[in-house]
């Protein structure tokens, strides 16, 4: 027995301050790794867009772009529509995701938990697969306009132009208001509420005075996210012929008139700027306002049983927006099951016929999808890993810098993000073809562009793990390494699942950067091969076989998450 | 299995201007209970750190056995750590966990099983090896915590707060097993605490930290009886600070508005220390003590005795009177005399 003590003795002398170097060594060759993954890959190819997009021909400063921009009159209009879009998608996302978000905290009924899931439905499914079907069902001819004009003689025509955009925009996003309010309605301290009870306010007046403003961090958190999303969304209105917006115009600018026309610079620049900003005043107006009030035991705001009348006022409103939430995902299942579906309520034949097409053209398609999702999101587990432990448990400078720049790709549009990597890497080749004709470049827009969902869960696995654990590892003999390997790993298992699955369905589900990078049909991941089939009328029966396949993929990978983040969260829930 | 000496040697630790620890200089014996008493803040728990190799000192040396150890990572100084919070892997069995250390050590598996085997059945676990951690007790978990550290046998075993989340009851219980354990192994164990109590009744000697200074060293008795500032005798027991004047020519203390006080022996100091049971609260003189009149201005019945609060001149003074059944108590108000024995009084700066 003594023999064991004197071996690690031994070992003890200068081989081991050797180690410690090396330990320190290693860190420092992680981060730098990672910053070579972020500034190859992220911020090289959006500074090279800022520099075309500020770029005279003789290579000189220029404002000049900017002002062809502003003075042509597509784009002037163009930026209006965005801007317009954007705006009144969040104000029609609020008037849906605040009662929804009020009622769920205020009242004790079984609805909360239908409000909770309809939450995540329209999330599983692209907005552009959703955009579709929704023209089938609210289109000028489609279902209801069809059941309206021959019962009542009149049409409601909401999926026409601009406002198609919007409708399809904001119950697509809303789930991002109505989570984020929930949780911060959830935070607020009863005592809050009890407290303007008691000084007088009720009802509309304490909701708007002290409840709202109470949650109104998790609010604009939520707003700014649609925002961004539905700014930058390039998939629905293409689908929906709206192309008079900043993503289409930047889409077409670089496909039809060319990589060199700055334009598409000018218009990409404009887009990351507002992003930014929309980002910045929701983190500006927040600052040293964490409104989180609720102590450790204590008891959130009051929940009451609601009145019947009130009951059936809440219902309503619920069957009401679930009818409308799910209303895309019906059609495009009725979609996938039959031949030909217009100017009719419902289809007249059905088929399976879809399923076999898809099946026999596209099973590449699905396996792409796989492989690029999959390589995507194990590329941000272990890069979101490698951060959250140099950010949480080292003091090596310049880690602050890692998350920063990881989290920045949230305000990249991806359709930027691609321009970027085709003009940066116009030209390059790996062994003999161009790297702009492989698959790689799509697998690594993924894996930027998602980085940041795996990085939050990474950082929330690991916060949660009291650094003691490690560190009586290392006191039982484990080097720094074998106590990562044997102790933290394991305890974030379950945080670095779920960053991968979130990682992987919100990869599976991108478009705008996947339609200027896929340049051949065989490389072609399902969220494009849907938005292939979609341009014909004859093919959407197949897309929408396909689109139901890829929500159905993701539905699964969202469920798992859920489990695994439940799972994880109650392993750890006796340690601090 | 021999035990060690761990002797800091002119330690500072400092980040930026921020001076946690200065000019600490300790000698721990071989085979010592030692603790490491200080209010929070007062880096007790940085020097354990240190030790344990967690912190790293700017200034000093720090050896184990007469080695200097400064720089070598923790996992390879075979110092075994309880921590406060246990640190108990949630996700291994019981056994695992205990199994770790050795596990990392190449230890054959037979072995392995044999050793975790005897250290469960040390702190009388020995039935619960294939639970969970969160399947035990406060003080079940503790015990692991303990045995898991010391079936990799340390040479110095470290223990941070190691009481401090356990209910009175079983604090008492777990003080009276961790000082058999620690005579039954002889390793040289180092805790810390800002618990005096707990200090005085576990441990061989103690040092006493404030403000990163090491105030004083010595047996709980020596504390007690002799500190040797202001500091310890306030956190070392509780006690009466007397301002005043010690004049050593005269061989008196001035004490401010209370006059002269007759020292018993020579000596400087600024201020006077009686500890509260060294105070005699009655209505009749004697000869032995010095007598001053005083007023009850609050009492408490605590049982075994009575705290006063006694005005006396311009000071408010801290009596515990022993109480027997047929012992008096003043009320708030009450005209006493109050008696100082010279022989417990102490000389401070």
């Amino acid at each position: 027995m003594a023999g064991t003590f004197d071996a690690a003795a031994a070992t003890a002398g200068p081989a081991s301050r050797w180690r410690q170097g090396f330990g320190s060594w290693r860190s420092y060759l992680v981060l730098g790794a990672i910053a070579a993954f972020l500034l190859a890959l992220l911020l090289i190819p959006i500074g090279t867009v800022f520099v075309v997009a500020f770029r005279d021909g003789d290579g000189s400063f220029t404002l000049g772009h900017f002002g062809t921009f502003f003075t042509t009159g597509l784009m002037r209009e163009s930026f209006g529509n965005s801007l317009y879009v954007a705006t009144t998608s969040v104000l029609v996302a609020s008037l849906i995701a605040v009662p929804l978000a009020y009622i769920t905290v205020r009242f004790q009924f079984r609805g909360a938990l239908l409000i909770q899931t309809l939450g995540v439905l329209p999330l599983i499914m692209p907005p552009f697969v959703g955009a579709v079907a929704m023209q089938l069902v609210f289109g000028r001819s489609g279902s209801m306009n069809l059941l309206l004009e021959d019962h009542f003689g009149f049409s409601i025509p909401i999926m026409q132009g601009l406002t198609g955009v919007i409708f399809v925009e904001s119950l697509h996003y809303f789930p991002f208001i109505l989570m984020n309010l929930i949780v911060a309605l959830r935070a607020i301290d009863g005592a809050m509420e009890e407290a303007a009870l008691n000084l007088g306010a009720r009802g509309w007046r304490l909701f708007a005075r002290i409840v709202f403003p109470l949650a109104m961090p998790g609010y604009l958190a939520g707003a700014a996210l649609v925002f961004i999303k539905v700014f930058d969304d390039l998939g629905t209105p293409l689908v929906l012929g709206q192309t008079n917006l900043l993503a289409p115009q930047a889409y077409l600018r670089i496909t039809q008139v060319g990589l060199e026309d700055p334009l598409g610079y000018v218009i990409s620049v404009i887009m990351i700027a507002f992003s930014i900003l929309a980002l910045w005043l929701s983190v500006r107006v927040m600052k040293g306002k964490d409104y989180s009030t609720l102590q450790k035991g204590g008891a959130g705001i009051a929940r009451r049983r609601l009145q019947p009348a009130e009951a059936l006022i809440a219902y309503a409103v619920i069957v009401l927006v679930l009818l409308v939430v799910l209303s895309p995902h019906l059609g495009l299942l009725v979609l996938s099951f039959t031949r030909i579906w217009s100017y009719s309520v419902l289809p007249e034949t059905w088929t399976l016929a879809n399923y076999a097409t898809v099946f026999e053209d596209s099973s590449g398609m699905i396996t792409n999808t796989l492989l690029y999702c999959g390589l995507a999101a194990g590329i941000d587990v272990v890069i979101g890993t490698a951060i959250a432990y140099l950010i949480l448990r080292t003091r090596i400078p310049g880690r602050q810098w890692l998350d920063f720049a990881a989290s920045a790709a949230i305000a990249v549009p991806g359709i930027v993000l691609a321009i970027g990597y085709l003009r940066m890497f116009q030209g390059v080749e790996i062994g003999g073809v161009p790297v702009t004709q492989t698959w790689l470049l799509i697998m690594l827009a993924y894996s930027v562009r998602r980085l940041p969902y795996a990085l939050r869960s990474c950082m929330a696995a690991l916060q949660q793990i009291n650094v003691n654990l490690e560190e009586a590892a290392e006191m039982l003999g484990a080097s720094k390494w074998r106590a990562v390997r044997r102790i933290v790993i394991p305890l974030m298992a379950g945080g670095i699942l779920a960053g991968f699955v979130s990682s992987f369905i919100t990869a599976a589900v991108e478009l705008s950067a996947t339609i200027l990078l896929v340049v051949k049909e065989s490389q072609a991941p399902m969220s494009y091969g849907i938005y292939l089939y979609m341009q014909s009328v004859s093919g959407r029966g197949a897309g929408a076989a396909l689109g139901v396949l890829l929500v159905l993929t993701v539905a699964i990978g969202t469920y798992l998450s859920h489990i695994l983040v439940d799972r994880a969260n109650r392993n750890l829930e006796w340690k601090r | 299995m021999k035990a060690v000496a761990v002797e800091c040697i002119g330690i500072g630790l400092a980040y930026g201007v921020n001076q946690v620890l200065q000019d600490i200089t300790l000698a721990i014996e071989p085979g010592e209970f030692f603790a490491l008493l200080g209010p929070s803040g007062s880096g007790k728990s940085t020097l354990l750190r240190l030790i344990a190799g967690f912190n790293r000192h700017n200034r000093g040396r720090l050896l184990v056995d007469g080695r200097d150890i400064t720089g070598v990572p923790p996992h390879a100084r075979n110092i075994g750590m309880v921590f406060q919070s246990y640190a108990l892997w949630p996700h291994m069995s019981v056994f695992d966990n205990v199994a770790f250390g050795l596990v990392e050590r190449r230890v054959s598996r037979a072995e392995v099983k044999r050793r975790v085997g005897e250290a469960l059945a040390l702190v009388e676990l020995a039935d619960y090896a294939q639970r969970r951690p969160n399947q035990l007790s406060g003080g079940q978990q503790q015990r692991v915590a303990l045995a898991r550290t010391i079936v990799i046998e340390p040479q110095v075993l470290l223990l941070d707060e190691p009481l401090s989340n356990l209910d009175k009851k079983l604090r008492e219980q777990m003080r009276v097993e961790l000082k058999r354990l620690q005579r039954k192994l002889g390793i040289t164990t180092i805790f810390v605490t800002h618990d005096q109590e707990e200090a005085m009744t576990t441990a061989d000697r103690m040092a006493v930290l404030d403000a990163g200074v090491l105030q004083q060293v010595g047996t709980p008795r020596a504390l007690f009886d002799v500190p040797v500032n202001r500091f310890v005798a306030e956190f070392v027991g509780s006690t009466n600070l007397i301002p005043g004047r010690a004049d050593p020519v005269r061989n008196v203390f001035v004490a401010d508005g209370l006059g002269e006080l007759p020292l018993a022996a020579g000596g400087s100091g600024s201020a006077l220390s009686i500890r509260p049971h060294a105070l005699t609260i009655t209505t009749t003189r004697d000869g032995r003590r010095i007598w001053f009149d005083g007023a009850i201005r609050e009492s408490e019945f605590l049982g075994e005795f009575t705290r006063y609060e006694v005005q006396v001149g311009p000071l408010l003074l801290t009596a515990d009177s022993p109480h027997l059944s047929s012992s008096p108590i003043y009320t708030p108000g009450a005209r006493v005399q109050v008696g100082i024995d010279p022989a417990e009084m102490r000389l401070l700066d």
